[in-house]
């Protein structure tokens, strides 16, 4: 893999496609305005001006270097628990046990840094799962016991262990990457995840008639979704091999599973919004709301994303596949699959 | 400080447009943390901070040195001594003294921190100084979250997401009874229009 300033060339080209893009956006967004003064486009304004925010701390960081990624990625855990645990009811009691909860992210996002993948996955669902009860137990207390252990759990689930996986996939993904490394991978991920829900939001805008849940979230529209997933699925087709060991077919594949795992994120939060009674999950990020807002539909997707290439089943048994002189194997192979090759690049380790 | 608050807690700012450009004003909050003070003062742009008086009771934080050295010297708080306005003087003459330097004070008219999360009674020294300065606004700052962070009696700091809801400014009256009750229903509002998860 050829690279610029030490990153990959494909992740710089996709860079500067992004930035194109926004230049774009907000050209449109302005002549909107300048076409129609007034409240009607204002927060479609600030949205974009929290985009160039948004992508220009997430390009800076990840680009800059590994470790200054992953702290990065650990304070947007940071963020959306404390956000999470600020929105739901807790008990006076557990005020310190829910330092023990902030405590999960360090440890949850060393394990990635050092790519021990066995306890990466099972850390958050069962390690701090099984420690936190106790620890509420010994509170002293036993009414709203089962609501607390519940609530902080699932928050745990949602804000770490799911968002932890794009700073897993950016240290793991150099071995199963040769095209554009990890950092090519999270790229993948994060921009499409991103793409989905902006071509969603620019569909139902447009187009949207019929309601998909509307119930949980009216927003959201039949036309919206499969405008958006068609979209993604184009999009994640035509820059896939250029991000990622997937082939085209592989890529659009992918870019489905992404862009139907956002919606199901997107609206598990909506759920979550209404039982709480709340609109938005703060006010961090002007004209989208808060840090939850921005990574719901990421949730479900990073762990869909990998779990379904972990289903793979075309492993080819090359034991000689020395980190970086793989390309026929993974594109021909054709499947991300970091999930799996994780323990081939263990194996080969262990080989050498 | 500020850096603790704007990066660690994270402050969400509601209607930060009814805030006054410049002094002499009044910030009035509920109290429930030490931090408060440090909080209504983060509201405001880093130029106004030399401006910025928190007023406190003199019998808490002259009580030790170090306090009372960090109270003067760092936070620039203007002491009031509680209870003195039954001997006949006036407690709140140096407040009224900065108010016409044109500088910023934050008051608390709980008077306390007292029980977390829950809004108190409001004393009435407000409702005077209000009064006998009554060109200056007073703005009311409804604070929720700090009292989670650290309540009274722990040091422990649990990150909690603070929004601070800012109320139309209001003008002092004739009757600082009136003005009193009326500074208090418009915190009330301001905590009726927050979403606030139940906390016991």
């Amino acid at each position: 893999m050829s690279a610029i300033l030490g990153l990959p060339a494909n992740v710089v080209y996709a860079t500067v496609a992004i930035y194109a893009l926004l230049v774009i956006a907000s050209i449109v967004v302005g002549v909107l305005r300048w076409k129609n003064p007034g409240e009607r486009y204002s927060e479609l304004a600030s949205r974009t001006d929290s985009w160039w925010w948004m992508i220009g701390a997430f390009t800076l960081c990840i680009l800059l270097n590994q470790t200054v990624a992953i702290f990065f990625l650990a304070f947007i855990s940071y963020l959306a628990l404390k956000e999470y645990l600020s929105l739901i009811p807790t008990r006076r009691i557990d005020r310190e046990v829910l330092l023990f909860a902030y405590l999960a992210i360090p440890i949850q996002y060393y394990w990635a840094a050092i790519d021990w993948y066995g306890m990466f996955i099972v850390f958050v669902p069962v390690w701090m799962f099984l420690f936190l009860p106790p620890l509420l137990v010994l509170r002293g207390r036993s009414e709203g016991f089962l609501r607390a252990v519940g609530t902080i759990s699932s928050g745990l689930m949602m804000t770490v262990f799911t968002l932890s996986h794009m700073a897993w996939l950016l240290v793991s993904g150099d071995v199963v990457n040769p095209v554009a490394g990890g950092v090519g991978l999270l790229f993948f991920l994060v921009v499409l995840t991103q793409f989905n829900d902006v071509a969603q939001y620019c569909w139902g805008k447009l187009f949207g008639r019929h309601k998909v849940t509307p119930h949980v979230s009216p927003k959201k529209t039949w036309e919206g979704l499969i405008g958006g997933v068609a979209t993604t699925t184009l999009v994640a087709a035509l820059a896939g091999p250029y991000l990622t060991p997937l082939d085209m077919r592989w890529s659009a594949l992918a870019g489905l599973i992404l862009g139907i795992a956002g919606f199901l994120g997107d609206i598990t939060m909506s759920a979550m919004k209404r039982d709480l009674g709340v609109k938005d999950t703060g006010g961090l990020i002007p004209g989208h709301g808060g840090i939850l807002d921005r990574v719901d539909s990421p949730l479900t997707r990073h762990r869909c994303s990998c779990t379904s290439s972990a289903t793979s089943t075309t492993h080819e048994q090359e034991p000689a596949h020395e980190t970086a002189q793989v390309p026929v194997l993974r594109r021909g192979g054709a499947r991300l699959d970091p999930c799996r090759a994780r323990s081939y690049g263990a194996a080969s380790r262990a080989a050498a | 400080m500020r850096a603790l608050i704007l990066v660690a807690l994270g402050l969400t700012v509601r209607h930060r447009e009814r805030l006054p450009k410049d002094g002499p004003a009044i910030l009035a909050g509920n109290h429930n943390s030490n931090l408060d003070a440090l909080a209504m003062m983060s509201l405001m742009p880093l130029r106004l901070l030399p401006k910025l008086r928190p007023v406190a009771a003199m019998d808490y934080f002259y009580s030790s040195r170090l306090r009372g050295w960090f109270a003067d010297q760092i936070v620039g708080i203007i002491p009031v001594k509680r209870g003195s306005g039954k001997e006949g003087g006036n407690p709140l003459l140096l407040a009224e003294q900065a108010l016409d330097r044109g500088e910023i004070l934050v008051i608390f008219p709980e008077g306390t921190r007292g029980e977390p999360e829950t809004l108190q009674a409001f004393k009435k020294g407000i409702g005077h100084l209000a009064k006998a300065r009554s060109k200056v606004p007073v703005v009311p700052g409804f604070i929720h979250g700090l009292g989670k962070a650290p309540p009274r009696g722990s040091a422990l700091l649990v990150p909690f997401n603070v929004i601070v809801s800012v109320g139309e400014p209001l003008y002092g009256k004739e009757s600082y009874d009136a003005f009193v009750s009326e500074l208090e229903a418009a915190m009330t509002a301001l905590a009726a229009q927050e979403k606030l998860p139940a906390w016991e």
